[in-house]
């Protein structure tokens, strides 16, 4: 029988992936983008088991709102990446660093 | 009737929200012809959203997702004065500097919609919405200057640590909602009262990572400095300001409303990030050479001091961050009008050595310079001084007077790089004539030397007076 505990296992794993995807990963900004996305959703998997399991339905309700952050929060990452693709005709990880210190 | 009650309760944002919607079509169609009407109007409809706001009806809407208590009044009101400042800022700068652009001051609406959403939230849900709205229109104003590569690599860090933050704070907030069954702040209260008081701290720690992320605490801070120098100057000066004002009150209901009875636990957390965070801005900041990344550590070092006073988790921890962060607002947006009033050749000046011998051709501004300086360091008469006096009065008050030793300290040490401005601005040799200073930028650098000494010495009663009526809004002891 998978319980509550199982999909708790779940997100904690895709939760994990995202994190160590965002640094860990040296090569491509997408990569970065794709990992914040597993973050948001391994959340989802959270409160959605929260929400069947506590009978309560504002779970489900954060996460359509989760959903909707993400698209657009997804829209304005893309739209960044673009104008740092013009300025730098390219977007390896490495190459963000003009500014240190 | 219930919903239009709501409404009234909630008329500041959809005065701001409205306000963009129909500014943004307004330039859509006009394009940059409109572009000064836009400003205009939208510090209007700041400044109208503030007045809506200091006399609107206070009280829950939304099912008790939005509050407008006192403090939520208190902080809303200083959001959008401040964000009105900085569309002021704004439009100067970005004329002379070929960058300006009609969404400008149009998402500095949006993002102040998102603070006060933040300045209100009553639950989980309103408290996440609140910090995307706000950090999505903050990430494309780093990112605004669109030619330029530092300021895109700004925006990027900046998106990245943001929702790396983002991702943090939702996962802390579902195991809050998991563990305490609901999303709402009095129930999460009652739930921490209860069996569920240890568990709950996991998801708070999670939480607090995430909105330590966005007031830059230590050791969250790492994105500070470089979105500091990359993005543009006004941008900038509105980051400084505004969304740590936000984002401490968020932090003070959060810890207020829902986890007062686990205070010790999370008391421990907070005074962690902020003895780190006023450790870094002092130490950080003595090596730096860009004077926008020098103001990043002195922001780093003052989100600290605020924390501290959030750490003593009394009425009177929140009345001192409140007047803190209002006092600081004020010395940290003149110092950024001093910055935008000062170019030479037509181009910005960005290194701490380009101030060297100001008072030669500018002795208005490097008076105003040094007047700030003094504040910010906590120089007795002027404005930075009472705003330390509060904070070290409510942690001592608290018993943590470890803490406001070390914070003093740490003050010590980060008098070194204001007291280096000082001495290049009037001993050291003048490597040139400075531009002539726009009028804008140089009566808001004025305004906020003449609050920091004398003024504030008025306003500090009538101050106090406001941040206490907010504090007590929280109900703790």
């Amino acid at each position: 029988m998978i319980g509550l505990a199982h999909y708790l296992a779940v997100a904690a794993i895709l939760f994990t992936i995202g994190v160590f995807g965002i640094f860990v990963n040296r090569k491509n900004i997408i990569i970065i983008l794709m990992s914040v996305e597993l973050i948001l959703l391994a959340v989802n998997i959270n409160f959605v088991a929260f929400s069947t399991h506590l009978d309560d339905v504002a779970g489900q309700i954060m996460a359509m709102f989760v959903l909707t952050v993400a698209a657009a929060e997804a829209a304005v990452g893309l739209a960044i990446l673009v104008t740092f693709f013009r300025n730098r005709r390219d977007i390896a990880v490495d190459d963000a660093s003009v500014m240190k210190g | 009737m219930e919903f239009t009650n709501a409404l009234s309760i909630a008329t500041p944002e959809l005065i701001v929200v409205i306000g963009a919607m129909v500014l943004l079509l307004v330039g859509a169609y006009g394009g940059d012809k409109a572009r000064p009407a836009i400003s205009l109007l939208s510090g209007l409809v700041l400044i109208g959203a503030a007045v809506a706001s200091a006399t609107g009806p206070l009280g829950q809407a939304f099912m008790g997702a939005f509050v407008n208590d006192s403090l939520a009044v208190f902080a809303k009101v200083a959001i959008y004065l401040a964000s009105a400042v900085a569309i002021l800022l704004g439009h100067g700068w970005m004329i002379r500097n070929n960058q300006a652009r009609f969404e400008y001051p149009i998402l500095i609406l949006l993002a102040a919609a998102g603070m006060s959403m933040m300045a209100s939230a009553g639950d989980l849900i309103s408290l996440y919405v609140g910090i995307e709205l706000q950090s999505l229109a903050l990430y494309v104003l780093a990112a605004f200057n669109r030619d330029d590569a530092k300021g895109s690599e700004a925006g990027l860090k900046y998106f990245v640590l943001g929702a790396l933050s983002s991702g943090l704070l939702l996962y802390g907030a579902s195991l809050i909602y998991g563990f305490a069954g609901s999303m709402a702040f009095d129930d999460i209260a009652a739930a921490a009262a209860g069996a569920h008081g240890t568990s709950l701290i996991f998801g708070l720690v999670f939480l607090l990572c995430g909105l330590a992320f966005k007031i830059s605490a230590a050791p969250f801070h790492m994105w500070t400095p470089d979105v500091y120098e990359g993005a543009p100057t006004p941008a900038v000066a509105f980051f400084a300001a505004a969304p740590k004002l936000a984002a401490l009150v968020l932090i003070a209901r959060t810890l207020g409303e829902g986890f007062h009875v686990i205070e010790d636990q999370w008391r421990q957390v907070i005074l962690a990030l902020a003895v780190l965070s006023f450790c870094v801005g002092a130490f950080g900041g003595l090596m730096q050479k860009n004077i926008q990344r020098l103001l990043a550590y002195s922001s780093i070092a003052n989100m600290g001091y605020a924390l501290l006073a959030i750490a003593a988790g009394t009425t009177v921890g929140v009345k001192a961050m409140l007047v803190f962060m209002v006092l600081y607002m004020v010395d940290v947006t003149g110092f950024f009008a001093c910055l935008l009033a000062l170019s030479r050749g037509g181009r910005p000046i960005t290194q701490i050595s380009d101030l060297a011998g100001l008072k030669q051709d500018r002795p208005g501004t490097a008076i105003v310079l040094t007047m700030l300086s003094l504040s910010v360091l906590g120089m007795p008469p002027f404005a930075g001084f009472w705003a330390k006096v509060y904070v070290f009065g409510a942690a001592i008050q608290g018993g943590l007077w470890i803490f406001a030793a070390l914070g003093l300290a740490a003050s010590v040490v980060a008098a070194f790089y204001y007291l280096r401005l000082i001495k290049l601005m009037w001993f050291d040799p003048s490597p040139g004539l400075t531009d002539p200073a726009p009028r804008d930028a140089q009566w808001v650098a004025y305004a906020a030397a003449a609050f920091s000494f004398p003024l504030v010495l008025f306003a500090l009663g009538w101050l106090d007076g406001f941040a206490g009526t907010a504090a007590r809004a929280l109900g703790l002891g």
